[in-house]
């Protein structure tokens, strides 16, 4: 069950009306390492993970819901007030013709969301190394999207983002090192 | 507090038959998390408030993140 917070994790402010910085946004909300894959995958693999791990899967899972509400404010605020032409200009025309301006979950280049993007071999290990990975490849999507992007106060909100990454790779790394066990057994030669 | 440093780079070999002007270096982040292990007891934290906005309680995470390429003009 959850509790939900009427307020964003991180403030979401854009300056510039630019909806081509939606298209590259889309990527985090519907694409393979987006935020909602994210979210699916951790609380889907707690239900068996060891015991001592489940509640960092539920705490972290339930964070990238947080981020994908901000992804979405993000691609909403970018897009409520273009004109088709606008978008068309922009390079999302395909989406308006199938959406109008609502959001829908699929990747930059248009592909719908997928279960396949969510991973679960039941190895801890295994899903634990898949975490990891997802969470810098989901660090190294928002540098390459504020790379693209020129807005300061929307790079702001994804450098939020991206460090929240790190400290998700962080915690799982150390899930790793807690299910290996004998971290601290001396070493006899 | 934080002896590494956040970004590597390195030059691909440009080829005289490839098309584009070589890009010149290329960049990768090598964030904090990387190096850091179990995270030890006590690390210094940043105020709450601050916190907050920076999306880690220990400056030893903290990575800001700039275009690397933005320099290039």
């Amino acid at each position: 069950m959850w509790v939900y917070e009427k307020k964003l994790q991180y403030p979401v402010k854009i300056t510039s009306c630019n909806p081509r910085l939606a298209k590259y946004l889309i990527e985090q909300y519907g694409g393979a390492d987006g935020e909602l894959a994210a979210a699916l995958r951790y609380l889907n693999q707690r239900y068996t993970i060891p015991d001592k791990v489940i509640g960092l899967l539920t705490d972290i899972g339930t964070e990238e819901f947080a981020h994908l509400e901000m992804i979405a404010t993000m691609i909403y605020k970018l897009t409520k007030d273009a004109t088709p032409e606008q978008l068309k200009a922009a390079g999302i025309e395909d989406h308006y013709v199938n959406h109008d301006s609502a959001l829908f979950y699929h990747n930059a280049a248009g592909v719908p969301f997928t279960a396949s993007y969510i991973a679960a071999k039941g190895d801890p290990i295994a899903d634990l190394y898949e975490d990891i990975a997802a969470e810098e490849k989901a660090r190294a999507t928002y540098q390459w999207i504020i790379n693209m992007s020129d807005d300061p106060d929307l790079n702001d909100s994804l450098r939020f983002l991206r460090e929240r990454e790190i400290i998700h790779s962080q915690r799982f790394r150390e899930a790793v090192e807690i299910l290996k066990e004998e971290r601290d057994r001396k070493i006899f030669f | 507090m934080n002896r590494n440093t956040p970004v590597k780079s390195y030059t691909p070999y440009h080829s005289p038959l490839d098309p584009c002007p070589p890009i010149g270096k290329k960049f990768y982040s090598t964030p904090p998390n990387l190096y850091m292990g179990f995270q030890p007891y006590d690390l210094p934290q940043f105020p709450p408030k601050e916190a907050l906005r920076k999306g880690t309680l220990w400056p030893a995470f903290y990575d800001y993140y700039e275009n690397p390429y933005e320099r290039r003009g």
